[in-house]
């Protein structure tokens, strides 16, 4: 399953960079790619894990950056 | 601005104000310490927290802590005024970034407006207004005169002009009447059109396009994955550095510390690598979004880098230099009028719907009555063999003619020739040629202006055509009478002859040349617009028929480059120059602040640039 994830509020794009990098080991994840110029996600994982690996990433990104609004 | 940045900005004016005065005030000692604590907390206590909390969280390193390190090393070192400072144009420094950044996205976001907000569906004989997402094949869509047009479909009713700069940057308007196809994300601009939906939303051109252009900065250039590597190893190359430079010279030396500390903590203000992973991105995404702007849609960052180091072209003939629409251009009948031998030629060809069969019926201009042939047989790459009015036909090329040893004239006209013979006796040949477009030889001159070392001409058409259309373009090289698979193989030959950095781009009408636009290095199709063959198969998409676009985003290409490269250079050089003054205390706080925000600015301005197409 593929969806995109608007992160209003993204505008440090060394930290998109970092966000992608560590989402992207998260398990499950097929592939990942965060859009700093356009402030999305592009999140692909297993359908049965999706959930659980939305809300893992979800976590990452308040870490790395809590300034972001995750809009699934 | 957003409230955001509003709410910012007026933090920064307050602290700057209260600086000033902290500067002016009389006081000394613990009392300065404590008027300067007060501006350091109200303009920059948010990065502090932010540092503690990445601490926390694990993040060391990034540019809140490096930051506040910085800062709080000023003030330990007794320099108040600077540690405020610091924090207070590294303040304005992100503001600016982040209203920068805001704005071009912004303009990007306008340069990309095509997307129709609602469309009229007429249900139950009453329009209703509705988001096109919710529009269903077969609907019936009723657009306004200055309306967008939101879905792809055919003309039921209505004559109007259409306007498709957003899409083609074409300014002459298009005619769009009964039954023709039309394309969503156009403007309607003069009649009332009833449409008949052919296509959903999320299928239709403008969501294509939109979807593309979004999509197309996730395919990373190179120069930004240098950026990316590097900032990744940058950081903590100069943290450590700082490190160093703390300690090793008065250990070494029994300097004073305090010296070397200051000097360290100029280090830290200078390692965060943002201006670079900020305007890289940009540029490409300014010169992505300039060359939708003019009618060329680029899929990837990647692509607009390898169009600028493009050495040898590669074109299809039919569709791409040439019109693809075949037309008679001359009739030499023996012994018969012009007239007849056109007539006969009509009724040999009327099963046939080979583009030059087409011609031939088209130039004929009458109905064609079936019941006059009979014994029909189409002989494969020579012609037709049929009874047209009880007397055997042929009709075809030279091979056939000489297959049937029938004695005829091989014309040195370059066009395409259906030979005629009635009979078993020659009657004459039907000339058709496919005209050349009307900037072809345009796009070619331009082409070789831009650097363009090779052009070259792949066809599967007669050698005596394919050279003349070759000739007339002042093309370099001509392969003709190529079959499909002949073509892939010419490529290859192509790609090994150039140099190891430059790149080969083919361009192609995207119909029937796709396994030689995935081979090239860049895949060009023409004709974009309302084919989503070709909007599929290549790398860029010209959304019109004019090659000439190729040397316009070639252009685009090289000024987006030249502006990464003047970033590149800018950023690492200020930077550079600022870590080795630094290291032997010759510049102060203030140089690194500048060339940490200072210089991002300026990078992002310079970014901005690449939108803009009109000067190139």
């Amino acid at each position: 399953m593929k969806k995109i994830i608007k992160l209003q509020d993204l505008d440090c794009a060394n930290c998109a960079a970092k966000i992608e990098n560590a989402v992207k080991k998260l398990e499950g994840v097929t592939n990942v790619k965060v859009n700093f110029l356009s402030q999305r996600m592009e999140l692909e994982a297993a359908d049965d894990k999706y959930d659980s690996v939305l809300n893992e990433a979800k976590r990452i990104i308040k870490k790395i950056e809590p300034d972001v609004t995750v809009k699934a | 601005m957003s409230k955001r940045e509003r709410k910012r900005l007026l933090r920064i004016l307050i602290s700057a104000v209260l600086y000033i005065a902290a500067i002016l005030l009389p006081v000394g000692g613990i009392g300065r310490l404590a008027v300067f604590l007060v501006v350091y907390g109200i303009i920059g206590g948010d990065i502090l927290l932010k540092a503690l909390r990445n601490i926390l969280h694990g993040q060391v390193f990034d540019e809140n802590f490096l930051m506040s390190v910085a800062t709080v090393g000023a003030f330990c070192l007794g320099e108040y005024p600077e540690g405020v400072a610091v924090m207070l144009f590294y303040q304005v420094g992100e503001w600016f970034q982040s209203y920068a950044v805001s704005k071009s996205r912004r303009s990007i976001a306008e340069l990309m407006d095509i997307r129709p907000d609602y469309a009229n569906v007429l249900r139950d004989g009453q329009l209703v207004q509705v988001d096109p997402e919710e529009v269903q094949v077969g609907d019936t869509v009723v657009v306004k005169p200055g309306e967008r047009i939101p879905l792809d479909g055919i003309v039921t009713e209505g004559v109007s002009s259409i306007d498709t700069s957003a899409l083609t940057g074409e300014s002459v308007p298009r005619d769009a009447e009964a039954g023709q196809a039309i394309i969503s994300g156009c403007i309607n601009q003069t009649g009332r059109l009833t449409i008949q939906v052919t296509k959903e939303f999320g299928e239709s051109t403008v969501a294509k396009i939109l979807e593309l252009v979004e999509n197309a900065s996730d395919k990373k250039s190179k120069s930004e994955n240098f950026i990316t590597k590097f900032a990744r190893y940058y950081t903590p190359v100069v943290v450590i550095a700082a490190a160093l430079l703390a300690v090793l010279p008065p250990l070494l030396t029994g300097q004073e510390f305090s010296i070397w500390i200051a000097r360290a903590l100029t280090f830290l203000v200078i390692s965060c690598p943002c201006a670079l992973v900020i305007s890289i991105p940009l540029s490409f995404f300014g010169g992505i979004g300039g060359a939708s702007r003019s009618g060329v849609l680029v899929k990837g960052s990647n692509y607009l880098e390898a169009l600028a180091a493009t050495e040898v072209i590669v074109f299809d003939k039919t569709g791409t230099l040439t019109k693809g629409s075949f037309a008679v251009s001359s009739i030499q009948p023996e012994d018969m009028a012009a007239a007849e031998l056109l007539e006969i030629a009509a009724h040999a060809e009327d099963y046939s719907n080979h583009p030059i069969a087409l011609s031939i019926k088209k130039a004929h201009g009458k109905e064609v009555d079936s019941s006059r042939v009979t014994d029909i047989e189409e002989i494969a790459g020579h012609g037709v063999r049929a009874v047209i009015d009880g007397k055997e036909t042929l009709a075809g090329n030279g091979k056939l003619m000489a297959r049937e040893k029938i004695h005829y004239k091989p014309a040195s006209s370059a066009g395409t020739l259906v030979h005629l013979a009635i009979e078993g006796k020659y009657a004459g040949y039907i000339c058709i040629e496919d005209e050349i477009k009307e900037d072809s030889r345009q796009a070619i001159q331009e082409l070789k202006a831009a650097g363009i070392r090779k052009t070259v001409m792949l066809t599967g058409d007669a050698d005596a055509v394919g050279q003349k259309v070759a000739g007339e373009l002042k093309l370099d090289k001509a392969y003709t009478e190529l079959l499909p698979a002949d073509k892939v193989d010419r490529l290859e030959e192509l790609m090994g002859e150039k140099s190891a950095k430059g790149k080969l781009a083919f361009v192609g009408d995207g119909i029937n040349d796709a396994p030689v636009l995935t081979r090239a290095d860049i895949g060009i199709a023409m004709g974009g617009l309302g084919s989503d063959a070709a909007i599929e198969a290549a790398d860029v998409v010209i959304m019109t028929d004019e090659p000439s676009k190729i040397a316009q985003v070639m252009k685009i290409s090289k000024k987006t480059l030249w502006i990464v490269r003047q970033n590149i250079v800018l950023a690492l050089g200020v930077k550079g120059i600022v870590l080795v003054l630094g290291a032997f205390g010759l510049a102060s706080m203030w140089a690194a602040v500048f060339s940490d925000v200072g210089v991002s600015v300026i990078a992002i301005l310079n970014a901005i640039r690449a939108l803009n197409i009109k000067k190139l």
